[in-house]
């Protein structure tokens, strides 16, 4: 099946062509060359959806992913590299996610872009790809190539582009992922060198099969070398997340970052951290999680309520939404470490969610920014007379992030809650439960708070300009993304059922002990 | 009989045919020049020396996909030795010579702009390719004493290269101190081959081994090994014989730092490869010294050496210098790894894979450089502020080179290094590993600089560049696609560099 090596090749020869192109039409350009691999990807998810709806994991049964292809490499110091991909339940929502929400982003873009549209529009594709070669990818080598193929154009994206503080908000991004990303590898390797010749190539499946069927790890400096490996991805995968206390980095490069760059960040950036926990730390040391359940719960529930509690102190509208995003990220980590069916599955499917819903939010706060030129909460009111649709759509986009049902971000919460309740694995689940949901009630707060000092109330915005309605390329996205958050709150099955059983067999075995 | 013996005689001369190449196409740069020597037309020039190494460089990529240099036992044409075993030509020479001539090819493509107002270019071409055909002969060479003779082939038209931006003091004094400590280290060198030939009474490197084999005055023959160990630290600019580099790499020309900083250490390495593992292996010359060790120790100081002098420097020239040090202390993890029970190939293999790399990476790194002075942009970081809004191309090719350099996988240098950490850890030299690692994490700090200037800050006032110049822009386009493409494309590399280290 060539259907991926397409998507790659169309966004990645779509990136150079944008790049050098003339600046005129690199916007139009870009944004129909990367719907080519969004509509390509909704009709394999629609593939998907009706023929592989029962298939398993990718890395535990790895005969029934979809869409696979597997060629040689690369002969290395005795491993076998290869380009290998394939997709689950798992990767396909989130892959099909990046390109839907990487068009959307495009089209957002039209308006705040003004210089070197052609490098900046190039650099969004080039991330593209990256992304979506990180959400396939199942050998080590590939993956990785893809996981830095991220970051570079990221960097740029916000140091260049980016708000008065670019640089240095770009140069802190830019540390911490790589400073992570060297973490994870050398952890990863300690892995590799520990399994020594049980396995011969680095495809991320036979690792995960070889960890799961007990191999014998060993020790380093006395500390089980299983525990260590653990510990370093996790640090690593961690940052890119994030959780509490590897945040910082996160609410100066989204405050910076121009509006299309923040969706993108929120949308997917962050859940590349931990749809690798999920691949690498949950599924390949489920055990190593199990006996580090208290602790990684810990940090999952600190960073809700931390996160809730630092975006109940701002008023820039960036940087609430930036912190809250931390606290949706807690909950998928508690989610996880649940072991349990609607918890490991609810994670996911809160990734999906939470998604679409901040990549709204985002785009929502960027449309308004671009007719008034501010962000902060208390220097405007009254904007719903306005700019009625933003505005609508913004506080429906709040009212899904505070987990209104009917919308995707009620069906993930409710399913993480009802699996972490009930988690085996986890000593006092339901005493973390109940915290984490205390941070739903910190959610409300801040976001109702904000509506209603930004957007409700008589109109006030001092400009020498008549504030109007937004372009309808503006409000465009925003409505197809409102749709889908709906259309997942609504039927939730839509990706649920694909994730349930792409989850299921990494609970099969985990919950053994 | 007499037919047959003509035939091998012949396809044993071809098998120089690379090196002949280089020198011939060095005398016919003498002949157009002499033909018309008011001519000052670059483009005949340069085309001439730009096909003599394009056409070295292609032979030897045919070579060695035509199984040349690789033992009939392995379904190749067999290993090809010339002059009494003088000069052998095997996968490890072609591999070399592939990386010199390609190199020179890049750095000549790109003179003929850098050279637009100078006069003696005639002069400069032919230096050029005399010095590669020196480099490409000290890949062949099976004795001590062929090897000292292409050292010099190739030392003394660099010394005059540095110097030959005449009226430019830098580059004038650059060429000076070239000379001095490279003479100083031809003597050393000199001296080392002659202990060593007074221990064992051969020059040829396997006559020398079987020598140490059978038992010879150990005292004398160590110190003559040390003192070679210095004629290559010279060579590749590495520590203790690295002070030449920086002054030298950045008072010359910028096509001649990036010649030299990637044919040059090239070759000087593999001089070392060859005496190392050919005349004084492991086993036998370990009883007069354990030059393993010897470049353990030096390995780790190049590479803190090269990478924390990077770190602090203001011109972006001489911060390609020391992190071209710094590198040198990468690839000596291809000695330095070699303890025993590990397998030759894959740290050898590393080492060179390594090189060849890093020959495309730092040349055009060092070509972006020559493109900044072309301009007129000045030397600093600073200098180099929003480039990238003018020269979107070149800058992007930068940022692949200097990403690469980094190990970050954008481009070859991220296998190459990570080979290098395997071999490493596979021999137990986790010292070694643990070097580059912490070495490779600050390099991304100060390559990062340079990025940052072209494409986050902002241009200064006036910055406007209309002038994009054909051949510079070629060699560093081209260098940077081939960074790239050694990524997905490392199979090859390696493929080549692990069964050519496999063979010395």
């Amino acid at each position: 099946m060539v259907m991926i090596a397409a998507l790659l090749g169309i966004t990645l020869l779509g990136a150079v062509v944008t790049f050098f192109a003339d600046d005129r039409y690199a916007a139009r350009l870009a944004t129909a060359i990367s719907s080519i691999p969004a509509l390509l990807s909704v009709w394999m998810y629609w593939q998907y959806y009706q023929n592989f709806q029962e298939a398993g994991n990718a890395l535990l049964t790895p005969g029934e992913a979809a869409f696979v292809q597997q060629i040689p490499w690369i002969e290395l110091a005795g491993f076998e590299l290869q380009y290998y991909v394939g997709l689950d339940g798992v990767s396909m929502p989130l892959l099909t996610l990046t390109t839907v929400l990487t068009t959307l982003a495009l089209v957002s873009s039209w308006t705040p872009i003004s210089e070197r549209q052609n490098q900046f529009y190039g650099l969004m594709l080039l991330m593209e790809a990256s992304l979506i070669g990180v959400f396939a990818a199942l050998d080590f080598f590939l993956w990785f190539v893809f996981w830095e193929g991220v970051l570079i154009p990221m960097y740029f994206l916000i140091g260049v582009w980016g708000g008065p503080r670019r640089k240095y908000a770009a140069i802190k991004f830019f540390v911490y992922t790589n400073v992570a990303s060297l973490v994870m590898f050398v952890g990863f390797f300690s892995l590799v060198f520990g399994l020594g010749d049980e396995i011969s190539t680095l495809g991320l499946p036979a690792i995960a099969q070889a960890l799961r069927g007990g191999a014998e790890l060993g020790s380093l400096f006395g500390f089980p070398l299983a525990t260590v490996a653990f510990v370093l991805m996790f640090f690593g995968f961690a940052v890119k997340v994030p959780v509490f206390p590897v945040h910082t980095w996160l609410p100066d490069a989204h405050v910076e970052a121009p509006t299309p760059v923040s969706v993108m960040l929120a949308g997917v950036l962050l859940k590349m951290g931990t749809y690798a926990l999920l691949r690498f730390n949950f599924t390949m040391l489920g055990d190593v999680a199990q006996t580090l359940a208290v602790p990684i719960a810990a940090i999952g529930v600190l960073s809700v309520i931390y996160g809730a509690m630092l975006a109940l102190a701002q008023r820039d509208l960036k940087r609430i939404v930036a912190y809250s995003s931390i606290s949706s990220m807690g909950y998928v980590i508690l989610g996880l470490i649940s072991f349990q069916e609607h918890g490991v599955g609810g994670a996911t499917f809160q990734m999906i969610s939470h998604g679409l819903i901040s990549g709204l939010m985002f785009m929502a706060v960027g449309v308004i920014y671009n007719e008034t030129h501010t962000r902060m909460v208390g220097d405007m009111s009254g904007l719903a007379d306005r700019m009625p649709w933003t505005v609508g759509i913004f506080v429906s986009a709040a009212f899904g992030y505070m987990g209104l049902p009917l919308m995707s971000g009620f069906a993930a919460e409710v399913l993480v809650f009802l699996g972490s309740f009930q988690s085996t694995v986890l000593p006092y689940a339901p005493l973390f439960t109940g915290v984490a949901m205390f941070g739903i009630v910190v959610v409300a707060g801040y976001l109702l708070w904000a509506m209603q000092r930004s957007v409700f109330g008589p109109y006030r915005l001092e400009t020498d300009y008549e504030v109007a309605g937004a372009p309808f390329h503006d409000v465009a996205p925003l409505v197809v993304l409102l749709l889908l958050v709906i259309a997942l709150g609504v039927a939730p099955d839509l990706s649920y059922r694909m994730i349930q059983h792409a989850v299921n067999p990494i609970l099969d075995v985990g919950g053994g002990i | 009989m007499t037919q047959l013996a003509l035939q091998m005689t012949q396809s044993s001369w071809t098998a120089l045919a690379p090196t002949l190449l280089l020198g011939l196409s060095a005398l016919a740069l003498l002949l157009v020049d002499s033909i018309s020597p008011e001519e000052s037309d670059s483009t005949l020039l340069a085309g001439v020396a730009g096909l003599g190494s394009l056409a070295a460089a292609v032979t030897t990529m045919v070579f060695l996909f035509g199984g040349r240099g690789l033992p009939t036992e392995q379904g190749g044409q067999g290993i090809v030795s010339l002059f009494g075993d003088q000069i052998v030509v095997d996968q490890m020479s072609l591999f070399f010579t592939f990386i010199v001539a390609s190199v020179v090819t890049l750095v000549v493509v790109a003179s003929s702009d850098y050279l637009r107002d100078h006069r003696y270019k005639a002069e400069y071409y032919t230096l050029v390719l005399l010095a590669s055909t020196g480099m490409s002969l000290l890949a062949s060479a099976n004795s001590l004493a062929i090897a000292f003779i292409s050292l010099e082939l190739a030392s003394l038209p660099s010394f005059a290269l540095v110097a030959f931006l005449k009226s430019n003091k830098g580059s004038v004094e650059a060429g000076l101190k070239y000379f001095l400590i490279g003479a100083l280290s031809s003597a050393v060198f000199a001296y080392g081959i002659s202990l060593v030939y007074a221990a064992t009474g051969a020059l040829q490197f396997d006559a020398v081994a079987t020598a140490i084999g059978e038992g010879v005055q150990t005292g004398v023959l160590g110190i003559g090994i040390l003192m070679i160990v210095g004629g290559v630290a010279y060579k590749t600019a590495s520590s203790p014989f690295h002070f030449w580099a920086p002054e030298a790499y950045e008072g010359a020309p910028a096509p001649i730092s990036a010649f030299l900083s990637s044919a040059s250490k090239a070759a000087g390495f593999v001089l070392a490869f060859r005496v190392f593992l050919t005349a004084f292996p492991v086993d036998v010359a370990g009883a007069a010294i354990d030059w393993v060790l010897v470049f353990q120790v030096l390995a780790i100081v190049t590479m803190f050496v090269g990478n924390f002098a990077a770190a602090t420097q203001e011109k972006v020239k001489r911060m390609l210098a020391y992190s071209s040090i710094g590198h040198a202390g990468y690839v000596l993890i291809g000695l330095a790894a070699l303890t025993g029970g590990v397998d030759q190939s894959q740290v050898l293999g590393a080492g060179m894979a390594h090189l060849l790399v890093y020959g495309f990476m730092n040349t055009g790194a060092f070509l972006f450089v020559a493109l900044a002075e072309y301009w007129g942009v000045g030397r600093t970081f600073e200098d180099y502020n929003g480039l990238a809004t003018q020269a979107p191309l070149a800058c992007a090719a930068m940022t692949v080179f200097l990403f690469s350099l980094a190990g970050l996988p954008i481009g070859g240098g991220f296998f190459s290094k990570f080979t290098l950490l395997m071999a490493t850890v596979n021999s137990g030299t986790w010292l070694l590993g643990a070097a580059l690692i912490i070495n490779s994490a600050l390099s991304l700090f100060y390559y990062t600089r340079v990025v940052k200037a072209m494409w986050i800050e902002d241009p200064a006032d006036g910055l406007e560049l209309d002038d994009y110049p054909v051949g510079l822009y070629t060699a560093v386009v081209a260098a940077g696609v081939v960074t790239f493409l050694l990524l997905p494309g490392f199979d090859v590399v390696i493929g080549f560099a692990e069964s050519a280290a496999s063979l010395v």
